[in-house]
Order: C-alpha cells, then structure tokens, then sequence
C-alpha cells in the first residue's frame, strides 16, 4: 500500500463522508493533509487528538477525519477548546477556524485565547474571503480587492492574522502557504508540540470565491502567485517595510515561553489549599 | 412593472423602494443574497444609503441600533443562528423604541447544523418586543417591507418581515414593484420624534429605578395593541395605493367550514390546493392564514375560528416542553369563549421537511375522523 494511502485509511473517514463538499482545486485539503502527516509523524493516538472547528468551508474539514471531532458555531471554536482543554488537559486540542471566523465574529475569543495562553494549537485557513457563504469580504480582505459585498472595491484595511496573535500573547505564531506543503507539515508540527496557545496562519486560496472576483485565475495561477509572493520571516528581517509590502512572510514569527494557563491555575489552587491547612 | 424575484431580491426591492438610509447585515445562509443585493444597489448609487458589512450579527443590530437614535430609516437581515446572536440587541432595539425594520429568513437553528426552513428561530424571539409578519409569498415579503417602516414609524416598534428559507427566498416568483413615487407618497421621509441631536439633546437608554421601570415595559405593550390598528389603517391604505392587502389574518372557506387549517408562510399556499381538492371531495374545511404573530391578533382569530369544531394548526417549529408555538397561541386565545372548537396541532416539517399536499391532506383527515388529539402535540411526517 502507499504511504498516502495508509495515511488515507487510518486518518480519514473515508467509507463514510466522501465524496467531500469541498471545490475541486480548494487548498484547504491541503491544510488537513498536513495536519494528518504531522500527526502521523509525531506519533499522537488518534484518540488523544481533538478536533474542533468554527463554520465555514474551514469548518467542514473535522467532519472528514477519524479523530474526536467537533463542529461548533460560527466564531465560537477556540471557546469551546477551552472548556476541552481545561476539563481534559491530557488531550490534544487543535482548533481549525477561517479568516472570517477567526478574525470577524470569533476575533474577541480569538485574542483572548492568545493572551490567555491555554494549551491549544489554532490553525487558520486564510483565503480572505468569506468562502461558504458565497465571496463576502472579511477581515483579511485586503484594501481595493473585490467581493460580493464589495461590488467595486474594498475600503477597510486588513487584518495581519499571524502579527495579531503576535501581539495578543500567543507563545508560538508561524505562518506559512498551502503551496509550500512540506513547509506547513514542518510549522504545523511544531505548533502541535509547543506548550501553550500556539497559532500557524496559512494562506490558501479561495479561486472559486475571491479569485474569481478578483481575476486571480485558476488554483494552480494561485497557488504559483503564493509561490512568487511568499518571502521567509529570515530575510523579511532584512528588507524595508516598502519590499515587503503585499509580500507573504512565512516561516515561525515567535517562539517564545509564558507561563501557560493550566499551570497557573494549578500554582494558584496548590497554594490556595497550604494556605487553608 | 412586473419583474421575477427571488424572497430576497423582493426583500432587497422592497428596502430600495422604502428608502432605507443606513443598512447593516452580515452575511448567513439562506439570507446572504439580501446583503448582496443591498451592498450592490448601496455601491451602485441606485439606494442613496450607507452599507455597514460589520463583524458579527450582534454588531449589525447595534450598529443601525445607533444609526435609528440619530434618526435615520435602517435595515438588517438575518436568520437563525445570526438572529439568535442578535437576541440581546432585539431587546435593545425595541427598549429604545426604535422603528427599525428588518428581514428574518426562517432557518433551523443547531445543534446539529441544518440550513433549511423552520420557524423556530423567528418564534423564539418572540418576547424580545418586536412585531412579527410572516409572508406567504415574495409578492407579499415586497409589499410587507414598506408596509412594516410605515407601522414602525407610527408605533415605534421594530418590526420583523419572515420568510420561508429558499421555499421563498431563494425561489422565484412574479413580483409587481411598485412605482418609486407612488411609494414616496406613500411612506414618506422619517421624521424621529426623539433622537440624538447637538441641538435638542435627548439621552437614550439611561439607568432606569423600580419606580419606573414597568411604566415603560407597559408602554410598550400599550404600543403593541396600537400597532394591531396602525397596522390594519396601513394595510388597507397600501391596498387603496395599490391593490394589494393581506390582513393581519386571512380566512379562506371559513364560514361554512367544520374544520379549519391555520397555517402560516408557504405552507399557506400549498394548502390552498389541497383545501379545493378536499371541498371538492365534500370536506367542510376552511383555512386560516396568520400573517401577524406579535401583536397577537387575538379577536380577529377568535371571530374567524368561532364557527369551527375543530381546528388543525400546521406549527412549522416547537417549544420544547410545551408544543407547537401557534397551536398554543391558538389554544390560549380561545380559552375563554363559550364554545370552543377542538385544537389539534401538529408540528412537522423542521429543519426543511416538505410539507406536501398529501401530509396536509392526512392532517386533514385526521382531524376530521378523531374527536380529540392523541396529545398536546400530534408529529407529523414521521419517519417510519
Ligand atoms: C452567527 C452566524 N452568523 C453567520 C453564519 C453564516 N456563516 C457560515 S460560514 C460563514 C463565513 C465563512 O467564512 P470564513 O470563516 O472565512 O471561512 P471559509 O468558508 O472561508 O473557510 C458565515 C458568515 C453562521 N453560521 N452563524
Ligand atoms: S468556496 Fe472557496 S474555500 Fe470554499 S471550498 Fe470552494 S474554493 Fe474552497
């Protein structure tokens, strides 16, 4: 048997819930597939692992994998993990949100989540633009593109997803393309091994959705526009902000330790309780 | 002139026609292509209003909760879990008295996810204040737009316009639109009688003690039996304008009827069909529509039930530990007439079940040969 086709009949819920929903040429099997090679190599029980999104075509992707899995409300997800996380710290807690999700009706959760440092790996499809509910502009829509609400051009600004959770406190940010597969494998991987609020921003693409909107062509013109676009987080360091404008920074943005919720919660009752006896 | 439309597209006519000022929405299956439409029309210059696609339900309401204090003519769209966020700021929007106007595309709210048409996301919103018109057709959704920002802007009452999801919304149907003058005449500007202004300051919404409180909650409810008159005073100046009314009931073969159907929305239409068929076939069946469900129009439903023996009510929702939402408005308008007819209800067609001639036809049936329901509620179209 091949190698994906092991990781095809253990990982997938293939006799059940295919054909999937998704469109043909969509990145975000892209993004599950790494995840289930990321997975696969560190070596986790399909059974410590859950699985937990918002809606959305993001969304759909747990409904297809053979983990505990969970399909919540629009926004919601990371609220959800964070009762899981702390009722059942011993599993492993992976959150899959769209940009909208994440970052429009989820936003509040989403910096919190960061800032609160639960130990939870977010992992957001970013293909700026509202896919499921038919090309509506988002959050990470950038400024003069074009969306169904946006019939001639967009005028709010985008949001930076990876510099946001950067900021709001998440311990590990990476960001990476659906184009650079082994690349994602790698990030996903160790967000999945960091301790504390980890989060991979992935850029995929929409082609159905905002490409077509924005003439962007096919997927495949996509994913080489990625491909052409994408600059790592090592030699950003080294241009101006003008040359990395419009660029997509890829690669681990921060990696760093804070203390994690789950611990501090555990330190505060340790010592509620001594100061009881 | 007449055009094909879709629910939302008459949704859509309806909001350009009434000239909505400041519109705010965020996008939900199977309401998104009213945003859309709106968002085009907005862009195009063709409604001279301002757009907001904000971050979340909740904030769409706020928003142009804000907009109608400064006294502009608003709208939003939602539908189930979008309405449900919004449940917060439906209590606010009519606490303040606001007139706004707003569509709700019926949709079945999860757990488990399911898109399709179910009235319980309307119907569970029903004590939040607002007025409640459900739609049997996208000629009537047209109409009922520019119908509710007359009715809110005498009241002051937010009012909600339902449809079916995709049975109206996303199916299309012959629509006469009105001509734009002729609905200037009819709804005029929007004049707030209160509204923030740098030169007559009013506050809105401040802390309010014990000692006042029920006063407005009573004023409200006072407003509400108010709108049952401006609403029916609208109704029959819309049809003097153009030809077309609807009532906050219809009757339909009730005089003579033994039995009688109350439904609401589409299944209203596919009854009417099956009700000639029945008539035909000797049945004494009428049908009642109910197009108003806040206010309640409770005498006009009494008069036009009081020659039944028995009632068949068609609740395309539930309240889970008590039964069908209409059959127990029905049961409770009726408990204190002298001679009250049967109630049977029955719930079916959740989350987007067909409501098919033949199921109505057996609810029919079943109404006809039993004396009394096997229960509170009866389910309908089962699965075997
Ligand atoms: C409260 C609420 N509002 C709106 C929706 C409708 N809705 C479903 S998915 C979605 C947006 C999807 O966009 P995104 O999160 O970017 O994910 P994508 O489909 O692009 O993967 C919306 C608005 C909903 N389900 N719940
Ligand atoms: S609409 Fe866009 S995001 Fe959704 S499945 Fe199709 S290509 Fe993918």
């Amino acid at each position: 048997m091949k190698e994906v086709t092991k990781l095809i009949h253990k990982y997938l819920r293939h006799d059940k819930k295919f054909p999937h929903v998704s469109c043909p040429g969509c990145g975000n099997g892209i993004i599950l597939g790494a995840l289930i090679r990321a997975i696969d190599r560190i070596g986790f029980a399909k059974d410590e692992i859950v699985l937990i999104s918002g809606i959305g075509c993001s969304g759909r992707m747990p409904v297809y994998v053979d983990f505990n899995t969970l399909h919540t409300t629009h926004g919601r997800a990371l609220t959800f993990a964070t009762g899981i996380k702390l009722a059942k710290p011993e599993l492993t807690v992976i959150v899959f949100m769209g940009d909208g999700d994440a970052t429009a009706i989820g936003g509040n959760h989403f910096i919190h989540a960061a800032r609160r440092n639960v130990d939870v790996s977010a992992i957001i499809f970013n293909n700026n633009i509202y896919g499921m509910t038919g090309g509506q502009f988002s959050p990470t829509t950038p400024y003069g593109m074009k969306a169904t609400t946006a019939p001639y051009w967009h005028i709010e600004h985008a949001f930076k997803i990876a510099e946001l959770a950067v900021t709001a406190g998440a311990v590990f940010v990476g960001r990476e393309t659906v184009y650079n597969a082994k690349g994602l494998d790698a990030l996903i991987e160790k967000a999945l091994l960091k301790k504390g609020f980890s989060v991979v921003e992935t850029i995929t693409h929409c082609h159905i959705q905002y490409g077509r909107y924005n003439r962007l062509g096919t997927a495949v013109d996509m994913l080489k526009w990625q491909r052409d676009n994408s600059i790592p987080v090592e030699k950003a360091q080294k241009l101006s902000s003008e040359e990395l404008e419009g660029k997509i920074i890829t690669g681990v943005l921060v990696d760093r330790e804070l203390p994690i919720y789950q611990h501090e919660y555990d330190r505060i009752r340790e010592r509620a309780r001594e100061i009881a006896v | 002139m007449k055009k094909v439309l879709t629910g939302n597209q008459a949704v859509a006519h309806g909001v350009l026609l009434s000239r909505a000022e400041v519109i705010s929405a965020y996008p939900i299956t199977p309401q998104t292509t009213i945003v859309e439409n709106l968002a085009e029309l907005c862009a195009d210059g063709i409604l001279e209003a301002k757009f907001l696609r904000v971050e979340s339900e909740h904030s769409a309401l706020a928003s142009i909760i804000g907009a109608s204090m400064v006294g502009a003519r608003t709208f939003t769209a939602t539908s189930s879990q979008g309405l449900a966020l919004m449940h917060e700021m439906l209590h606010w929007a009519a606490g303040s008295r606001l007139p706004i106007v707003m569509a709700n595309v019926n949709r079945a709210l999860g757990a488990p996810w399911n898109i399709w048409n179910d009235q319980t996301d309307s119907l569970s919103q029903r004590d939040t204040g607002w007025i409640q018109l459900y739609c049997e057709n996208n000629q009537e959704v047209l109409d009922t737009v520019i119908q509710a920002y007359m009715i809110a802007e005498e009241v002051y009452i937010p009012v909600m316009v339902v449809l079916d999801a995709f049975f109206l919304s996303h199916t299309s149907e012959p629509v006469e639109i009105p001509e734009g003058g002729e609905v200037d005449k009819f709804l005029p500007k929007y004049h707030a009688r209160y509204k923030c202004d740098v030169n007559d300051p009013h506050s809105f919404n401040l802390m309010v003690s014990p000692e006042y409180y029920q006063e407005f909650r009573y004023k409200i409810q006072y407003a509400m039996e108010e709108a049952k008159k401006v609403a029916k005073r609208v109704d029959d100046l819309f049809a003097k304008s153009f030809g077309r009314g609807y009532g906050p009931i219809e009757g339909h073969l009730c005089d003579d009827a033994e039995v009688i159907l109350v439904t609401t929305g589409t299944v209203t239409s596919t009854s009417r069909g099956t009700i000639a068929r029945m008539r035909e076939r000797g049945v004494k069946v009428g049908l009642l529509k109910i197009k108003m469900f806040r206010p309640f129009p409770r005498e006009e439903v009494k008069e036009a039930l009081r020659g039944a023996q028995k009632v068949a009510v068609i609740d395309r929702n539930i309240s889970f530990g008590c039964g069908g939402i209409f059959g127990h408005e029905i049961k409770a308008t009726l408990c204190d007439e002298e001679k009250r007819p049967q109630v049977f209800d029955f719930v079916t067609g959740l989350g987007g079940r067909d409501v098919t001639p033949s199921l109505i036809t057996e609810i029919i049936e079943y109404t006809c040969q039993n004396e009394r329901p096997e229960g509170e509620i009866i389910w309908a179209g089962m699965r075997g």
